[in-house]
């Protein structure tokens, strides 16, 4: 029985198709990564799961009582609105202090329920909204290029808490991302995804897909492309940080 | 202090403006929706007009006018104008629509500056009745609602994946702010309504880790501005819902004073 199902969807914004006939499936335990260019659909599709956005055509199937838990992408709080990390694990569900206390540690971020929402570092609020997702026991783990604006250390530390996570809970794992090495180490099936998908797989499959090579670069670590594409695109938008490009291909063999 | 009966009648009404005010304040200030509570405000001098040339209760035609512009408003939104172009454009045209409508209802006998700055002191029983049912109604509303509106107000994804639908938060928002409009209006008046959703909210910000915190603490700066607000209007003769204001505004310089001293 799978979690999630979409059936040839299609998903419009102002009559802009911004996925067409999306087949897609979850099952239980399994973790699939979403990759694809800035505007190929990737967060729509997750929005979609989630039931943000309605499809324009075709249907979307979820297990009944399907829980989810749903870590954004980012997540403005406003200065006027105070709220401790404690008040935060208890939305909207109220939850008890040692399930909150739970959660943060599951989360690998223990010591902070007493703190400010909007004092935390970016990688303390990515594994506080983390832990909020954690404490609905979810069937269904849900992150939308979680680890954005997090360094490399960040967010390799990030992604190996949501491994561990898996082998804990058993739950299956939903995950925009554009860091490879968290592709081909952690992710049963990768899904290029470019307004359709382009190709699916096992991610040695889809790293070596035609498709795939046409949308990230060709060459013979097709792999690596994808990073190396990542980063170029970074320098343009001068996001006034420096990427170290030098340890990367260290990391990469790494994680093969 | 002589303690009138149009005096207590007075106090108890704003008091019970200044109770609903706040939760919903903090909503509006954490929302950023301060030129929303404006619009709906200011369409409301439309509703006076409209209640009087239909010769019905003021507050039911405020009532309906509030709730026309907060649909109207909450459904414009993100259809090409920003919003706070949209809602200067709504905000200022139908207070002025307003305006010239009550100048066609010369015949009535009809004051506006008691619908524009208020008439604290003018509260008969049957409105207080209709200011407290009003204020219950508000804050068993948001009460009810209280998690799944905090949770649409950080990320309206948020709220979807745990099943909630925030159009439908910001429909009882909007719904609450009409109401509190219409209650408020006899106390502080069109222009100043947003004033008492506002600063009573922002002034209790610095002092609050909460946003239950945050709440009690407006409430009571609000319900604090009010009686204090009436007593000075009493004994220096000035206008009652301005005076409220402008204690609520010393209230809110002197708490982030107090948060500049405290930081250096």
């Amino acid at each position: 029985m799978n979690l999630v199902t979409l059936s040839n969807v299609t998903v419009a914004h102002n009559a802009n198709p911004v996925l067409r006939n999306v087949n897609f499936a979850i099952s239980p335990g399994e973790i699939v990564t979403v990759v694809g260019p800035n505007g190929s659909g990737k967060s729509t599709l997750l929005r979609t799961i989630i039931g943000a956005l309605r499809p324009s055509q075709g249907a979307l199937n979820k297990a009944p009582d399907l829980r989810i838990g749903y870590v954004p992408q980012k997540l403005h709080i406003d200065p006027t609105l105070p709220l401790t990390v404690r008040r935060f694990l208890s939305l909207p569900v109220a939850v008890h202090d040692e399930a909150a206390k739970r959660a943060l540690e599951q989360a690998g971020a223990g010591q902070l329920m007493q703190r400010q929402m909007t004092g935390l570092s970016g990688g303390q609020f990515q594994r506080v909204l983390l832990a909020r997702a954690l404490l609905c026991n979810p069937q269904l783990l849900i992150l939308d290029e979680a680890t954005q604006g997090l360094d490399q250390p960040g967010s390799a530390a990030f992604y190996q808490q949501i491994e561990k996570l898996r082998q804990e809970l058993g739950c299956a794992i939903l995950m925009v991302s554009h860091e490879l090495h968290v592709v081909m180490a952690a992710s049963d099936r990768v899904i290029c995804l470019n307004g359709h998908i382009c190709c699916e797989g096992a991610p040695e499959q889809v790293a070596s897909a035609p498709e795939y090579r046409a949308l990230f670069g060709s060459g013979t670590q097709g792999a690596l492309a994808l990073y190396r594409h990542e980063h170029t695109h970074s320098h343009d938008h001068s996001c006034g940080h420096d990427h170290a490009h030098d340890p990367q291909p260290a990391k990469e063999t790494e994680s093969q | 202090m002589i303690f009138d009966a149009f005096l207590i009648r007075a106090a108890l009404a704003g008091v019970g403006v200044a109770l609903a005010a706040a939760p919903l304040g903090c909503f509006v200030v954490w929302r950023r929706m301060a030129y929303f509570g404006d619009a709906t405000a200011h369409a409301s001098i439309l509703g006076v007009a409209l209640a009087l040339s239909f010769d019905t209760s003021v507050f039911a035609g405020v009532l309906v006018m509030a709730l026309a512009m907060g649909s109207t408003v909450s459904s414009l939104s993100g259809r090409g104008y920003a919003v706070d172009t949209l809602l200067g454009v709504l905000a200022h045209s139908s207070l002025a629509f307003g305006l010239v409508a009550v100048s066609f209802l010369s015949g009535v006998r009809l004051d506006l500056m008691a619908y524009l700055f208020g008439d604290i002191l003018a509260v008969s029983q049957t409105d207080l009745l209709i200011i407290w049912g009003g204020a219950a109604m508000v804050i068993a509303l948001l009460w009810w609602r209280w998690s799944a509106l905090l949770t649409s107000t950080l990320n309206a994804d948020l709220a979807h994946a745990a099943g909630i639908d925030p159009r439908r938060e910001q429909l009882i928002l909007t719904l609450a702010l009409s109401v509190v409009v219409a209650v408020a209006i006899k106390v502080v008046g069109v222009l100043l309504i947003a004033a008492l959703l506002i600063i009573p909210a922002a002034t209790a910000r610095p002092f609050a880790k909460t946003p239950e915190r945050m709440t009690l603490i407006a409430a009571v700066i609000g319900a604090v501005s009010a009686i204090g607000g009436l007593q000075l209007a009493f004994s220096f003769d000035t206008p009652t819902g301005p005076t409220i204001v402008c204690l609520a505004a010393v209230l809110f310089a002197l708490s982030n004073l107090h948060q500049l001293i405290r930081r250096t």
